[in-house]
């Protein structure tokens, strides 16, 4: 469904990505992990368009992004749903506001249709009574979960996760994973998961890749990741700090 | 040879910066002039532009009609022509005071403040979640600013001008002694219908320039919050700038 070729990106002269290639199929949630500054965030950008290749192509279903025109990327976009790591909420707006945004300015729904699917919305993410407060007032789990009920209120086929537990508490954390993985069960949605907390994210990881350098270093099932005999990835999953990757973070 | 080359880099650099800023305002009149125009967040804009910069413009409009009035009194005292205090006061103030000192305020308030709201909401991610959901975010930022800024400032100007020569007659008339009807009398026989719609465009382009300027540099701040504060920083001295090299424009362009 999602296929990255030998995606090159550079940033002022410096490369981030260095020929990453990446493949997630229809139903399947990725978990794509590396160290903090090492792209990854640059990657899911390059899946919606928001930033583009040096070089490589991304297709999605067979479509090569780099060549759709003005509206048909926006169909395209609109069957994505994307959490930013910051949860990127409208700060000028309440956080039942926010999550009736893109109902409000993209459909034609009434205001009564609009209320009703974004209560119901609030409450598959458990902010029922959190409609009327701003992001400045809520905490950072709240925002996380706000921010995934703008994203699922359209109905997304896929969604992208940048970094969704990072900054919360363990146990916040888990509840989002929990969130996502019953919502994944309901919608079965294509998903990418960015982290750089693995042990939380395998339980519900159908693939693992790791990005390293720039490049897609390994990739496979949980298992396969887990049981790897690669020095680098044994060492980023135990999280030792002796071994062949360096002060790399930037 | 090596400067030859460095001359010629920044000269194409500054065009390609020029290039882009004029894009950028010719993408904010492309969405404005086509519907939908998004009626709250204008109003927004007018009362956060307008409304909240009325106390800044009150003062600033009083003490500078009050030091126009002082000032005038003596010079003109010379050559024993108090009379024409008044159409002096209001000449200063509706032809170049008046709109260049409202720019200049509105800036430093309103203008350093979109810059703000505009970068971080760059920074933070909420401009790129926009473009996710189809939506063009030049419709929610930059044009409300822009209809808003140029409504607010002729507003904001005339609030200045009418304050500064009631402050101007305050000090040339109470204090120092010219008549009431000297003063309103000679402003009416002096002051024409163009001089009045020199200061109307004047402050009408000061408004679309400053919403544009402190759009641009707030949306393309930098990456973090050191790039927001170096954008606000160079909204408000390139906005500050443009306006006084503007008015010299157009003051030699009309008249
Ligand atoms: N828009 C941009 N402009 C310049 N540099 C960028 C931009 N986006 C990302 N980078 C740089 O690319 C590198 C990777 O960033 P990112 O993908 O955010 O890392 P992470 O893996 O932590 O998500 C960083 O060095 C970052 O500074
Ligand atoms: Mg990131």
């Amino acid at each position: 469904m999602i296929r990255m070729e030998e995606i090159h990106k550079s940033f002022n002269g410096f490369p981030v990505l260095k020929g990453v290639s990446l493949e997630v199929k229809k139903g399947e949630i990725l978990t794509l992990i590396g160290g903090s500054g090492h792209g990854k965030s640059v990657i899911l950008k390059h899946i919606v368009g928001l930033i583009k290749p040096d070089r490589g192509r991304i297709l999605i279903d067979g479509m090569d992004l780099s060549q759709l025109k003005g509206n048909q990327l926006e169909a395209l976009r609109s069957r994505f749903g994307y959490l930013f790591q910051g949860g990127a909420l409208f700060s000028s707006l309440t956080v039942f506001d926010n999550v009736a945004f893109p109902l409000r300015e993209k459909t034609k729904r009434t205001e009564e249709e609009i209320r009703v699917k974004v209560l119901h919305q609030l409450e598959e993410v458990g902010l029922s009574d959190a409609g009327h407060k701003f992001p400045a007032e809520i905490s950072g789990g709240m925002l996380k979960r706000t921010a995934f009920a703008r994203a699922l209120v359209t109905k997304p086929e896929i969604i992208l996760f940048d970094e969704p537990t990072t900054g919360l508490d363990p146990v916040i954390a888990h509840t989002i994973l929990d969130l996502i993985q019953s919502i994944h069960a309901n919608l079965s949605f294509t998903g990418i998961i960015v982290t750089h907390e693995l042990g939380r994210v395998f339980p519900i990881a159908h693939r693992v890749a790791m990005l390293y350098e720039g490049r897609i270093l390994a990739a496979g099932s949980p298992e396969e990741i887990l049981s790897s005999g690669d020095p680098i990835v044994r060492q980023f999953i135990s999280g030792s700090g002796e071994g062949p990757i360096q002060f790399s973070e930037r | 040879m090596a400067s030859v080359r460095k001359l010629g880099e920044t000269t194409l650099w500054g065009l390609q910066r020029i290039g882009r800023m004029g894009l950028f305002l010719a993408n904010a009149i492309l969405c404005a002039a086509t519907p939908p125009l998004k009626i709250s967040w204008i109003i927004k804009q007018i009362w956060f532009i307008g409304f909240q910069s009325t106390l800044v413009i009150l003062l600033t409009g009083a003490f500078s009609g009050m030091v126009l009035g002082l000032q005038g009194f003596y010079t003109l005292n010379r050559f024993g022509s108090t009379a024409l205090l008044g159409p002096m006061v209001a000449l200063s103030l509706i032809k170049e005071l008046g709109p260049v000192l409202t720019g200049l305020m509105v800036t430093g308030r309103a203008g350093s403040a979109m810059t703000a709201e505009i970068g971080i909401m760059r920074i933070s991610e909420q401009i790129d979640a926009m473009e996710l959901m189809g939506l063009n975010p030049f419709r929610y930022l930059v044009v409300p600013k822009l209809i808003a800024a140029m409504i607010a400032l002729p507003l904001l100007t005339a609030i200045f001008d009418v304050v500064g020569i009631f402050g101007g007659y305050f000090v040339g008339g109470k204090l120092l002694g010219v008549g009431e009807g000297t003063y309103f009398g000679e402003m009416s026989n002096y002051v024409r219908l163009e001089d009045v719609l020199e200061g109307l465009y004047k402050s009408l382009s000061f408004g679309a320039l400053i919403a544009w300027i402190c759009s641009y540099k707030g949306y393309h701040a930098g990456f973090g919050a050191e790039g927001v504060s170096k954008a606000t920083t160079q909204a408000v001295v390139l906005s500050s700038v443009l306006i006084l090299f503007w008015d010299y424009i157009m003051t030699s362009l009309l008249f």
